[in-house]
C-alpha cells in the first residue's frame, strides 16, 4: 500500500492540518515509508493469535449511573477563543 | 427471508408515468438512553439545563481526560437488544468516528463500528391496515451524542451548549423492510413502545430523545434494490411519513425522467414538506475509523446479560396476546390498551376480579374519551383505576343504571370521591321497586292518551314512554323493568 501526492492532501484536509504545497512531496515519502514499514509486520503469521487489546490482563473499568460531575461551565469555557453567557462561539455554522 | 425478496403489497404500490414502483426504506433510530449520567463521564444527562452547566472536562475534551463507561447505559442496551430479541454480544469494541463539527469537542464521537454490543434481532410490526411485518434488525450500537450550535443568537457568531454532548445513545440499524410511509412509521412507533416498556428510552421526541435517519429508494416491484438517500435527522413521526412520501416521489421523477439517482445525504425541511441535499456533508463521510485506545474491548458476562433477561419487563407483544386470551378482548382493544405500560396497569386494575370486556370499555370509552378531551395522560388520571372498578361494581349489583354510571363518574372525575358514597348520598340508587316504576307509568299512561294511541300502531314510540318515566324517576328507575312494565301496560 502506497499513497500519493493527492492522497496526502486529502488527509490533511480530513485532520484539518495546513499542508503547503511544498511540503506534499516530502510528506508522501514519509508516510510510505512508514506504510512499507508496517507491510514488513504483515509478513509476520499471526493465524490463531488473538488481537491484543491491553498489555496488562485487566477489564475495564466501569463507573455507577451517579451524576458527580459538572456545574461549573465557567471552567469549561474558560480557554475558549470566544465565549457569551457561558456558550462557546464559534464562526457561524449553518447547513 | 431475504429483505430484497419482500414485495410490498400492491395497494402500497405508487403509480408513475411509466408504471408502479416499490419504495423501500430502511432506518436508523437514535435512542437516548434513560440514565442520570453520561455515557463516559459523571455529568448529568438530564434534558435542558444552563448552557455548559451538564458539562465535565471529560465532555469538553479537555487534554488528558479519559473516558469511564456507565454500566448502566450498557445494561440498557443490553435490556433493549433484549426487547428486540437480538442477539447480545459478550465482546464488543468502542471505536472513533472522526470528523470536525463545532458541537464534537473530541474530533471525534465514541461509538461502535465493526463490532457492536447488540447484533441481529426482529421487531414484530402492526401496521394501521391490519397487516403485520417482521423488521429485521442489523444492530444496536452504543455511541455519544454531540452537542447543539444555536446559530440565531448572534449575526455571524453560532453558540455551542455541550450538555449533551457525551449523553448515551443507542443508534438502532434496521433491515432495509419496510415498504410504505406507514410501515416506517408503525416500526418506529413499535420500537418507541417497546423502549417505553423497557424504561431505557423516554421517547420523547419534542426533545430529541428519538430520532431517525432514514435510506429511502425506489424500485419496479420486485427487481434489484435501487440506488438510496439518506434523509438525516427527522424528528417526528409524522415528518418521517411526510419525508419518505416526498423522497419516494422525487426519485420516482428523476428516474422516469432517465436521470439517475445519486446516493447522497438529505436534509428533509418540515416547513416546506420536502428534502434537499445536503452536499456540504458528504466529503465528511470518510470517518477513519479505528478502535479507541482509551477504551478497553466491553466484556458481558453471561451470567449478567441472564440476570437482565430474568427480570425483563412483559413487552408489549405478549401483553396484547394475553389481552386477547385471558380478556377476551379484540385485537382492536388489545392495541389501544397496551399502548402505554400504564394504560395497561390501570385495564389490569380494573378488570381484575370483574368482567374484562366491561373493564376495557369504561377504560377505552370513558376514562381515555375523557383523558384525550382534557389532553391529560394516564398518569394524571383524577378517576384511580379502584374508583372505575367501583363504579363498575355498582353497575353489576344493580345499584345503578349504565346512564347513571356515567353521571357518578363524571362527579369522581369533578370532585373525587368514593363512588358508593356518592350514589348513597345523591340519592342516586337505582329504583328497582316495582310499584314506584307501575306509579309513574300509570300517571304517564293517564296522562298522555294520544300518545297511547299512537304507540299502538307504531311501537317505535315506546322510547317516548321511557324517556318520560325516566324524567319523573330522575334517570334512577331500572331500564329493563321500566320496558317491561310498560309493554305490560300498552299491551305490547
Amino acid at each position: 500500500m502506497s499513497v500519493d501526492q493527492k492522497t496526502v492532501r486529502r488527509i490533511a484536509h480530513l485532520a484539518r492540518i495546513k499542508v503547503s504545497e511544498a511540503d506534499v512531496p516530502r510528506l508522501e515519502g514519509e508516510l510510505n515509508s512508514i506504510l512499507h514499514w508496517i507491510e514488513q509486520l504483515n509478513e509476520v503469521n499471526v493465524e490463531g493469535v488473538e488481537p491484543l487489546t491491553s498489555v496488562v490482563a485487566m477489564k475495564m473499568k466501569k463507573r455507577a449511573d451517579v451524576v458527580t460531575d459538572g456545574n461549573y461551565p465557567q471552567d469549561v469555557t474558560r480557554n475558549a477563543p470566544a465565549a457569551e453567557d457561558e456558550f462557546f462561539m464559534v464562526p457561524k455554522v449553518v447547513e | 427471508m431475504n429483505s430484497e425478496l419482500r414485495i410490498a403489497d400492491k395497494k402500497d404500490w405508487l403509480k408513475g408515468a411509466t408504471g408502479d414502483w416499490e419504495v423501500i426504506i430502511g432506518m436508523e433510530v437514535h435512542a437516548q438512553v434513560s440514565s442520570k449520567a453520561k455515557l463516559f463521564s459523571g455529568a448529568s444527562a438530564e434534558y435542558g439545563g444552563e448552557p455548559n452547566d451538564h458539562v465535565s472536562l471529560v465532555d469538553a475534551a479537555m487534554p488528558g481526560m479519559l473516558p469511564v463507561i456507565n454500566e448502566f447505559c450498557v445494561e440498557q442496551a443490553v435490556k433493549t437488544g433484549l426487547g428486540l430479541k437480538a442477539q447480545i454480544n459478550p465482546h464488543s469494541v468502542f471505536d472513533r468516528k472522526n470528523y470536525f463539527y463545532p458541537d464534537l469537542p473530541q474530533g471525534y464521537q465514541i461509538s461502535q463500528y465493526k463490532q457492536p454490543v447488540v447484533g441481529e434481532g426482529v421487531v414484530r410490526v402492526d401496521v394501521e391496515d391490519g397487516h403485520s411485518i417482521d423488521v429485521g434488525i442489523e444492530r444496536l450500537h452504543l455511541e455519544q451524542d454531540a452537542g447543539k450550535s444555536l446559530h440565531d443568537q448572534h449575526p455571524n457568531m453560532s453558540f455551542v451548549d455541550l450538555n449533551r454532548s457525551g449523553v448515551a445513545l443507542m443508534e438502532i440499524v434496521s433491515r432495509p423492510d419496510m415498504r410504505s410511509a406507514d410501515e416506517a412509521k408503525a416500526y418506529v412507533t413499535k420500537l418507541r413502545q417497546i423502549m417505553r416498556y423497557l424504561g431505557t428510552c423516554d421517547g420523547n421526541m419534542e426533545q430529541g430523545s428519538l430520532r431517525a435517519d432514514i435510506n429511502v429508494s425506489v424500485r419496479r416491484p420486485g427487481e434489484p434494490f435501487g440506488t438510496r438517500c439518506e434523509i438525516k435527522n427527522v424528528n417526528s413521526i409524522r415528518f418521517m411519513g411526510q419525508a419518505i412520501a416526498y423522497e419516494a416521489r422525487r426519485q420516482i421523477g428523476v428516474l422516469e425522467d432517465g436521470g439517475k439517482i445519486d446516493q447522497e445525504t438529505r436534509l428533509f425541511d418540515a416547513k416546506k414538506g420536502e428534502t434537499r441535499s445536503m452536499r456540504s456533508k458528504e466529503e465528511a463521510h470518510d470517518y477513519r475509523y479505528f478502535p479507541d485506545p482509551d477504551l478497553l474491548p466491553l466484556e458481558l458476562e453471561a451470567d449478567w446479560i441472564a440476570h437482565i433477561k430474568a427480570a425483563l419487563p412483559e413487552l408489549p407483544d405478549e401483553k396484547r396476546d394475553r389481552f386477547i386470551k385471558d380478556y377476551g378482548l379484540s385485537a382492536y382493544d388489545a392495541d389501544v390498551l397496551i399502548a402505554e405500560r400504564a394504560s395497561a396497569a390501570y385495564f389490569e386494575t380494573v378488570a381484575k376480579g370483574r368482567d374484562g370486556k366491561t373493564a376495557a370499555n369504561w377504560v377505552i370509552n370513558e376514562l381515555f374519551g375523557r383523558l384525550n378531551k382534557e389532553g391529560k395522560d394516564i398518569e394524571n388520571t383524577p378517576v384511580s383505576a379502584d374508583q372505575l372498578g367501583a363504579v363498575i361494581d355498582l353497575i353489576q349489583a344493580g345499584t345503578i343504571s349504565g346512564k347513571i354510571a356515567k353521571d357518578v363518574f363524571e362527579i369522581v372525575w369533578t370532585e373525587g370521591g368514593n363512588p358508593a358514597e356518592i350514589v348513597e348520598k345523591r340519592g342516586l340508587r337505582q329504583v328497582t321497586d316495582t310499584g314506584a316504576i307501575e306509579k309513574a307509568v300509570d300517571d304517564i299512561i293517564a296522562g298522555n292518551p294520544d300518545k297511547v294511541e299512537q304507540v299502538k300502531a307504531k311501537p317505535t314510540m315506546l322510547g317516548w314512554f321511557v324517556g318520560q318515566v325516566m324524567k319523573t324517576t330522575g334517570g334512577k328507575a331500572n331500564p329493563q323493568a321500566v320496558n317491561q312494565i310498560l309493554r305490560q301496560k300498552l299491551g305490547l
